[in-house]
């Protein structure tokens, strides 16, 4: 899902860079300018050229030819003579030290020079040191640093910007650090700082969109397969379900109704009753739906929180539902419910069978218990209305 | 909601849904009591579409890829004022029916109903009827409920209120009676009921009342 979000690590691929190696083929002295050259996609003099002005800096272009020349490898397809390379070492070393040491007495730079010196070795040898796996993503982050990890003129500003200003911070801080100049010392921490983030800013940048790129990604994709798991438990399930029962219509009705409805409850959140009339008349009217195979149409106005008294309300709501699907013989019942603040009104109404309600009898726990007893209990009224072969309307009313 | 009647008033309709499938659907249920001259999937399609068949009816899905019902009623309104729009949903948010009832249809039925209650639908929008479906009913009287903000300051105050007629009316309406059944119920007669309807369904388009957008827009029935 991320294979062009930039650097992976552990990515093969990226491997393949091209790494630095010190050139044996044209080079005039240990092929450092060549191989940096090489390297940077710069030309040979330029490197040179830097490397001479370098040395007027208080022998800084030799101190830095030494350097490279000991830590960096010959490509290993290119084998040198080892003997060669040894003296090479010593000549490299002993120039080096003698550079160190002139500058470090004569120049009036010496107090700044030294201590980046030994920064700069330190860095070096660290580098010498390190695994393959650890140069490789040091490489690549530097190289992500230089705009994403194409060598361009500013990014190679910034990189020389930020490098000279931690070299000079940390000579600062080595300087002066017996001194008690915190407010130097500060400084050099400030500008050590500043060119940190100068050379490794783009890189943290492109980390962090990374990062949340990744993280938005993978939400997608987690809903991605929530949304499939869903689809494969309802919905598919379902359709299995309504080709078995292709001649029951009833059935494929009652299958494709309950099956629309928790839909909608997935697509809109509309499930929790939270405690609210509404809500619960609703989850009622969708648990009857599924026991009789019937649509029940519930429009519902205003609404309220739930207490004994709207319980009672709901409950027998739920009987005159369950009473119209039973003995109706309709495939649509309608309720209309509306709360206010001083009054609920519910009604139940179907086009069915419907009945003489003079002729209830005593029995008919259904209607006189849990329709018309529970109100009453309640302080409120249930009337029934129904005319044979019209259809029946209960209608629930309670004061609040 | 039977189909006693003379051939000769077919109403002219053209179907407008972004699902190929829901149109056949409805074609096959209502194909044989109405002329279906044209359908379309998007609101630009539907828009050339009503304009080259001047339908008597337009049956509309609220919801379409580029723009909605609403977009399409707006645009043709205006210079067909013969043709009555019947928005069609089956999304049943408050937002969505009251901005399509706003922006000029005659009415709003939900994508379950039957065919027979289709056709009836669609023949009372063609006489000039208004069709309440008990929802829209809910939805009116919820967003006409009288609440402490109170109106907002109106044009007309008049516009922003329900007579208690207009209110009974819609609550029976809201109970699933027919308009005769209203009419036998208040004791009037169905055109008065007819009257109250499109009256209210008037007051819906014009009010300025605040909570109305609000309202619909807080709102999301399931």
């Amino acid at each position: 899902m991320t294979t062009a979000t930039g650097p992976n690590p552990g990515n093969p691929v990226t491997l393949a860079a091209p790494r630095l190696y010190r050139a044996v083929r044209g080079r005039m002295l240990g092929g450092v300018a060549v191989s940096l050259a090489d390297y940077l996609a710069v030309p040979r003099w330029f490197v040179r050229a830097a490397f001479f002005v370098l040395m007027f800096a208080g022998g800084m272009g030799v101190l830095l030819y030494g350097a490279f020349w000991i830590v960096l490898p010959t490509s290993p397809q290119e084998k040198e003579n080892p003997r060669r390379a040894a003296v090479e070492y010593v000549v490299a070393l002993c120039a080096g030290a003698i550079v160190l040491l002139v500058n470090a007495r004569t120049l009036p730079l010496g107090w700044w020079f030294v201590p980046s010196v030994f920064a700069l070795f330190g860095g070096l040898l660290l580098w010498r040191q390190a695994t393959e796996t650890e140069r490789e993503r040091w490489r690549r982050l530097s190289r992500a640093s230089l705009m994403g990890g194409t060598f361009d003129r500013t990014g190679a500003l910034r990189l020389v910007a930020g490098i000279t200003l931690v070299l000079a911070g940390g000579a600062f801080v080595l300087a002066r650090a017996g001194i008690s100049a915190v407010g130097v010392v500060l400084a050099a921490m400030l500008v050590t700082l500043a060119g940190i983030a100068l050379i490794t800013g783009p890189w943290w940048f492109k980390l962090v969109a990374e990062l949340s790129s990744e993280r938005r990604e993978r939400i997608r994709v987690e809903e991605r397969a929530d949304i499939a798991a869903h689809l494969h438990d309802s919905v598919l399930q379902t359709l299995a379900l309504i080709q078995r029962n292709a001649n029951s219509p009833r059935e494929v009705s009652r299958l494709a109704r309950s099956q629309e409805r928790e839909l909608r409850t997935k697509l809109y959140g509309a499930g929790v009753t939270n405690g609210q009339f509404g809500a619960a008349l609703r989850a009622a009217a969708a648990e009857v739906e599924d026991t009789y195979a019937i649509t029940i149409e519930v429009v519902i106005v205003g609404d309220g929180a739930i207490d004994t008294r709207l319980d009672a309300v709901l409950a027998a709501t739920r009987e005159a539902m369950v009473n119209a699907g039973k003995h109706a013989g309709v495939t649509t019942v309608s309720v209309y419910a509306e709360i206010s603040d001083d009054e609920v009104s519910v009604f139940v109404r179907d086009r069915g069978a419907g009945f003489d309600p003079s002729l209830i009898e005593p029995d008919r726990q259904g209607v006189r218990g849990s329709i018309i007893g529970r109100l009453e209990r309640h302080r409120g009224t249930a009337t029934i209305k129904s005319t044979p072969d019209q259809g029946t309307e209960v209608a629930l009313r309670m004061e609040l | 909601m039977s189909t006693p009647e003379t051939p000769a008033v077919r109403p002219r309709v053209v179907l407008v849904d972004d699902h190929a499938m829901f149109r056949a659907g409805v074609r096959a249920e209502i194909g044989d009591a109405v002329d279906i001259v044209g359908e379309a999937a998007t609101v630009a399609e539907a828009i050339a579409t009503i304009r080259h068949t001047k339908p008597s009816v337009v049956l509309l899905d609220v919801h379409l890829p580029d723009g909605g019902g609403p977009a399409v009623v707006g645009a043709v309104l205006p210079e067909l004022s013969e043709t009555r729009f019947l928005a069609l949903s089956v999304s049943d948010a408050g937002e969505d029916v009251i901005a399509v009832i706003r922006s000029g249809a005659r009415g709003y039925v939900t994508k379950t109903i039957s065919g027979a209650d289709l056709t009836d639908a669609i023949r009372r929008v063609a006489d000039g009827d208004v069709v309440f479906s008990p929802r829209l009913a809910g939805f009116v009287l919820d967003a006409f409920r009288d609440s402490d903000a109170g109106p907002s300051p109106s044009v007309d105050p008049e516009l922003d209120q329900l007579t208690p007629r207009e209110q009974e009316v819609l609550r029976l309406l809201a109970r699933g009676y027919s308009y005769r059944e209203i009419g036998a119920e208040l004791f009037i007669s169905i055109k008065t009921v007819e009257t109250h309807a499109s009256n209210v369904l008037r007051k819906l388009q014009l009010s300025s009342r605040h909570q109305l957008t609000r309202w619909a827009a807080d709102r999301r029935l399931v």
